[in-house]
């Protein structure tokens, strides 16, 4: 080897170590931005750090971002009502991998926070549960909505509830239970199709739960259809649902699908009502399913801007003001989430991990995604909205609980 | 007649592993190495098992998999569904591992014996099939609850997968330097040349592919047992270029590439983590720096030996 190129690899060497070296010392600085209009803690006053854990980047980055804005804007405000930086917060991005939330769950208990929001996805949090638990840091997940994920075992809806965590969303199949109650009751279908992402787990507990609550109403399921993420040309299959005879159909899935199957579903003459959970709630469902072809279609939801509350405007408000755009779902959840762990630590008092935990489990939370209070399983008994649109637009929002 | 394993370089290498056991363990103790430390350990350890399995494969036989984590799922799903059947006693999770290198060792025959028959780049595409093959077949399998996929309890701990990153290490190392091994470079560097010299390239191609796909099976099994998830998605053909980003970036048929470079790219993924919004760029531009300046990788095909040391200690004395 000469010498040139010895150089040259020695100094790519060097580049690596000095980047792996040196990184530590400065994150601690690159974490906390969010305070810089307040004014920092004075001696003698009280700081608490939440632990904001999101998918920043990677597959779901989408829900992670969202809900990493909604999670500080309700930090500011509650330190611009505090009049001093009383929260921080810490933020780690998990690349939407769930060993790499392992690592971070063990961070941000190492840390000293008071609780973690987060993460978004239920994969990643389950991964953090039994760390976060057992180091006794509250959780407070804003969209992880598997059924029994709550749970010890997930798959035991018998076993044990981790004491320290919980979430602000309803469950997959409470959404899908809440849809069929409303088909059958409000739109009177007594026979569905539906049609879901079969590798999806979040698609697979909404189609069960419909598929039981509209058997158990009196309907019928004529047909369960499947697709692939991914998948762009949807006509086989909707040919073959278009020869059937049935009132609605049911898209179990996200909007990347669920807009193109509506766009060539009403391309193709299927005329029938459609129906959808919160994987609708997106502005790319309008581009991908053209605006004119959004009528009679309803979906599930936890939050709407339809009818607003006085509480819910003033998030949209400040919301708009921040950042300078509509606030989605996840960041409204996000923004309850963190809330709820501000409210608790206000009503406490202190850091005290027991005490808080206490205060989480029976509080009363007036949030922007709706009033609540937990179940056994740390789950929020609340309503789910359905919301009708009309050429694309929310035009109306329906609160059902399934019976 | 036996040959004499307490060579020099042996008893070097022994000191090195019993040293650096001891080491981690008076660092962890000394609280040095914290909680957060010794789960970024457990990731370095199961990737380097990961990269030198598959160096065995494309470094030192010279074919090109693209389903390693196809093997690693297989030996993680193996794991949860025993350590779910057994309630998460500890036992389970060797008898997983077990189960999980059974059906690795023949889904690997399935898929190499038909393709390293030929000559080219076919495994590649084989493989790079079969990845996705059995992600579909756990997604859609009612024990491996499909999509959602298995929550675990944490059952092993560092020392675990320590001992198993030294057997791994041994184990292929050792191949490596066998008269199989010899015969599996062989075949790397001209197949036709080692057919020539009578060498029955396709049993060594297979045989290597398959101890590659043990070891990845066994680091999908610790991988199951410590990180409390294991999805589908997880081990999706990122997973595999993960993978096989390693084994470049350290140096394609250099285990000692494969461990530095397992270890940097788990180090500087750990150190990153604050910097979300350019940690991916870093981590891209790094990649592509090294690539131009270090073609060969980071180590190339070097290789540190005890007995390479020694030698040198030996001509300086000689000299003086």
């Amino acid at each position: 080897m000469n010498l040139k190129k010895m150089i040259k690899s020695m100094l790519a060497l060097i580049l690596v170590a000095s980047l792996a070296a040196c990184s530590p010392s400065t994150s601690s600085t690159g974490t906390t931005e969010q305070g810089e209009t307040d004014t920092p803690a004075a001696e003698g006053q009280e700081t608490y750090k939440i632990g904001l854990h999101y998918e920043l980047t990677g597959a779901v980055a989408d829900y992670g971002v969202a809900e990493n804005k909604g999670s500080k804007l309700a930090i500011k405000l509650a330190n611009e009502a505090a009049g001093y930086e009383k929260y921080v917060g810490v933020e780690y991005d998990n690349k939407s991998d769930s060993s790499e939330a392992v690592t971070i769950a063990t961070t941000l208990a190492s840390e000293g926070v008071i609780g973690v929001v987060g993460p978004a996805t239920s994969g990643a949090s389950a991964a953090t549960y039994q760390i976060s638990n057992d180091s006794q840091v509250i959780v407070v997940s804003p969209s992880a909505t598997q059924n029994n994920i709550t749970l010890v075992d997930p798959n035991n809806a018998d076993s044990d509830v981790y004491e320290y965590i919980f979430r602000v969303c309803f469950e997959d199949s409470y959404q899908g239970a809440a849809m069929a109650q409303y088909a059958t009751d409000t739109l009177a279908a007594s026979k569905a199709v539906i049609y879901g992402d079969s590798a999806s787990d979040y698609s697979k507990g909404l189609i069960e739960a419909f598929d039981t609550q509209f058997t158990k109403l009196g309907g019928e399921i004529v047909a369960t259809e499947y697709y692939t993420a991914g998948d762009t040309d949807f006509s086989a299959v909707l040919t073959n649902i278009n020869s059937m005879e049935f009132d609605v159909l049911y898209i179990a899935g996200y909007y990347n699908e669920a807009g193109l199957i509506i766009k060539q579903a009403k391309e193709m003459g299927i005329d029938k009502v459609i129906l959808g959970a919160d994987g609708f709630d997106s502005e790319s469902l309008i581009e991908l399913a053209g605006a004119e072809n959004l009528n009679d279609v309803y979906y599930t939801t936890a939050y709407t801007a339809v009818d607003a509350s006085e509480k819910l405007q003033a998030f949209i408000d400040a919301y708009k003001v921040e950042y300078n755009e509509e606030p989605a779902m996840f960041a409204a959840l996000a923004f309850d989430a963190t809330n709820l762990l501000i409210q608790a630590v206000e009503e406490v008092g202190s850091a005290d991990a027991a005490a808080l935990q206490a205060a989480v489990k029976g509080i009363n939370f007036n949030g922007v995604t709706g009033d609540f209070t937990f179940d056994d399983t740390h789950t929020p008994i609340k309503s789910v909205l359905v919301v009708k649109l009309v050429d694309g637009v929310q035009s109306s929002a329906d609160s059902v609980s399934p019976q | 007649m036996r040959k004499n394993q307490f060579t020099k370089t042996n008893l070097a290498w022994l000191l090195v592993i019993i040293g650096s056991y001891l080491l981690i363990n008076v660092l962890i103790s000394a609280g040095v190495i914290n909680k957060i430390y010794q789960t970024v350990m457990l990731t370095i350890g199961i990737n380097i098992i990961l990269a030198i399995s598959l160096n065995l494969i494309i470094g030192i036989t010279g074919q090109f998999s693209l389903g390693h984590a196809g093997f690693m799922s297989i030996g993680a799903y193996s794991a949860g569904v025993i350590v779910k059947m057994m309630d998460g006693a500890p036992s389970s999770v060797y008898i997983g591992m077990l189960v999980g290198i059974l059906i690795s060792i023949v889904v690997a025959l399935i898929v190499a014996t038909p393709t390293l028959r030929l000559k080219g780049d076919y495994l590649a595409i084989a493989t790079l099939g079969f990845g996705e093959i059995i992600r579909i077949v756990i997604q859609n399998m009612k024990i491996t609850n499909g999509a959602a996929g298995l929550v675990l309890p944490k059952l092993i701990d560092w020392p675990v997968v320590f001992v198993f990153l030294v057997i791994s290490t041994i184990v292929i190392v050792s191949f490596t330097y066998s008269a199989y091994g010899r015969a599996c470079i062989s075949v790397r560097e001209d197949e036709i040349a080692s057919e020539t010299m009578g060498i029955n390239t396709t049993k060594y191609k297979i045989m290597a592919f398959v101890v590659g796909a043990i070891f990845a099976s066994i680091a999908g099994t610790l991988y199951a047992t410590s990180f409390y998830v294991i999805k589908p998605e997880i081990f999706s053909f990122n997973k595999s270029i993960d993978i096989l980003v390693i084994v470049v970036f350290g140096g394609m048929g250099s285990f000692t590439g494969s461990f530095v470079s397992a270890l940097l790219i788990s180090v500087l993924n750990t150190s990153l983590q604050s910097f979300a919004d350019i940690r991916t760029i870093i981590y891209g531009a790094l990649l592509v720096l090294i690539m131009i300046f270090r073609p060969q990788g980071l180590l190339g095909k070097y290789e540190f030996k005890f007995s390479k040391l020694f030698d040198k200690f030996a001509k300086k004395e000689v000299r003086q």
